[in-house]
């Protein structure tokens, strides 16, 4: 079981600009749902505040009012039964691949013979069975997060959380990243909220989208594509992508209308 | 450039290939530096009364003297001796208190103003006062090189701390690493180059501390040569000891990049330096 449910999370936070105060409110009463094995997008525009919902998910921040739920149970902070990938995948620097991933498991008190070999296994299933030994700066952008996906994905936790993974790579790579992560998650079945502002990934990738503006949920969308998904080139030419594609930009766009 | 003409002057077809030029070593380079600047002080030195100055000729000749009787291994091993204990524990010291100071707002609070105003502290004017407190001898020394070293090595580490990705952190964090392990496995060697930086820049505060020790308390190794032989107008065996401390310093300058090379060994990858 996987599910995630936000309750009307709020947060506010005060910023000090040229000695003035200002109270920012970043989420206003949030709520949303990712079932157990689903994919759900978060997109908005900058600002919009869909990382901050995932960085109170995740218990790196506190909301200032409402809950989060995995399975039921109230999040309070950081656990092992959610996984964090990071927007530049923030590998260790001095650690190598197999390291970077043993640090996970050996949080989670994982020891001896089985901490190596499940490190091992993770990074093998991203593809980097070759790579074991490299340190993060020599490995490709692509490369890296594999690795930072392996290390969330090692702790088995019961939900993935992606904070913009694949923002910082090129299109291509971005592409083959989106594929194997649908790849993965044909295989792993584990519950992922993503959070993205690329329109064309959100489609691809998710089961659902919840579109944010300015701290709200403007509206949660199904995405009428099944799974397993056949190769993305081939759903970004079907109708039911383009026309989802069409609704999620009128969505946003809408929502830029209402700023200016 | 006399390859350039010559392929000109016997008009050859094929484009002259470019010689790449290697970069000269950077060991070239400072040993030129050493011999321009060596050179120079050895033929204007000369003309100089050798009461007033002298010259490296002079220096070796007198540093020879002071070997052969045995006189420049007692004082070197008498100043080593509290310059290494001192140094030492200023590093152990120093480190600790660096790390928990800048990972932890309240300690840094509370202990944070001391720490800045120890590195500005007149120590010269307090040796009197520590001689009170320890006596003229080897503790009073290590007292001297541990106040003088242990600063600058503190506040490296704690910038360090203050420097670490906020992002690298919450890696520890979301793997609900307790706070010593973020401190040990993530803080620590994130901080290490400030670290090795710090203990780098104390080498030399160790040194001028070691002689300070030496002419204020009981006055004893290298210390007490500089004195007697000033006192003795003998400028050329003077600079003996000044020398060997300044060669020292290089040395051990050298040897805790080496160090850094080996404990930190990413750093010189991430940063593109190649030695």
């Amino acid at each position: 079981m996987g599910e995630v449910t936000l309750h009307d999370i709020s947060k506010q936070f005060t910023l000090r600009v040229d000695g003035a105060v200002h109270t920012v409110q970043a989420l206003s009463r949030v709520s949303f749902k990712v079932h157990d094995g689903e994919i759900v997008s978060l997109i908005g525009p900058s600002g919009c505040g869909k990382t901050t919902a995932l960085r109170i998910a995740m218990g790196l921040e506190t909301a200032s009012g409402g809950k989060v739920t995995v399975d039921g149970r109230e999040v309070t902070g950081c656990g092992h039964d959610r996984g964090m990938v990071f927007q530049f995948a923030e590998l260790l620097p001095w650690l190598t691949a197999l390291q970077n991933v043993m640090f996970g498991l050996e949080m989670k008190g994982m020891r001896g013979t089985e901490l190596r070999a499940t490190a091992r296994r993770y990074l093998e299933l991203v593809g980097l069975a070759d790579s074991l030994n490299r340190r993060p700066h020599q490995l490709s952008g692509g490369m890296k997060q594999r690795v930072g996906i392996a290390r969330a994905l090692a702790i088995d936790p019961k939900v993935l959380l992606m904070d913009e993974p694949f923002g910082a790579l090129d299109a291509q790579t971005r592409e083959t990243m989106q594929a194997e992560l649908l790849e993965l998650h044909a295989r792993t079945r584990k519950t992922i909220l993503f959070v993205t502002h690329d329109l064309d990934e959100a489609v691809l990738i998710a089961d659902r989208i919840v579109v944010m503006k300015h701290g709200m949920v403007q509206e949660i969308m199904t995405v009428p594509l099944k799974r397993p998904r056949p190769d993305l080139g081939v759903v970004r030419g079907m109708p039911e992508f383009a026309d989802t594609r069409y609704r999620v930009w009128k969505a946003l766009h809408e929502t830029i209308g209402t700023l200016h | 450039m006399v390859d350039v003409a010559e392929r000109a002057g016997t008009g050859a077809q094929t484009p002259p290939a470019a010689k790449p030029r290697r970069p000269l070593p950077s060991w070239v380079i400072t040993v030129a530096s050493l011999v321009v600047l060596l050179g120079a002080w050895e033929i204007f030195g000369r003309d100089v009364n050798p009461v007033f100055g002298s010259y490296p000729s002079a220096i070796a000749e007198a540093g020879w003297q002071l070997a052969r009787t045995g006189k420049l291994w007692a004082a070197l091993s008498d100043s080593l001796r509290p310059f290494l204990v001192g140094y030492g524990l200023a590093i152990l010291i120093g480190v600790p208190v660096g790390l928990v100071t800048g990972r932890f707002r309240t300690v840094e609070a509370a202990i944070g103003i001391y720490i800045t105003a120890g590195y500005a502290m007149p120590l010269v004017a307090l040796v009197p006062l520590l001689v009170l407190w320890l006596g003229l001898g080897f503790a009073v020394k290590v007292a001297v090189i541990f106040l003088m070293s242990v600063f600058p090595i503190c506040i490296n580490t704690w910038v360090g701390v203050t420097a670490v990705p906020k992002t690298l952190i919450e890696v520890g964090k979301s793997f609900v690493a307790p706070d010593t392990v973020i401190l040990r496995r993530i803080v620590l060697p994130a901080t290490l180059p400030y670290i090795m930086a710090g203990i780098r820049l104390a080498v030399g505060r160790a040194v001028v501390a070691m002689v300070i020790a030496e002419f204020f308390t009981s006055i004893s190794g290298l210390g007490a040569i500089i004195i007697t032989s000033a006192n003795n107008f003998d400028t050329a065996t003077m600079f003996v000891p000044i020398v060997i401390l300044m060669v020292m310093a290089i040395g051990l300058t050298y040897l805790i990049g080496a160090v850094e090379r080996w404990v930190a060994p990413w750093q010189a990858e991430i940063a593109g330096r190649d030695e």
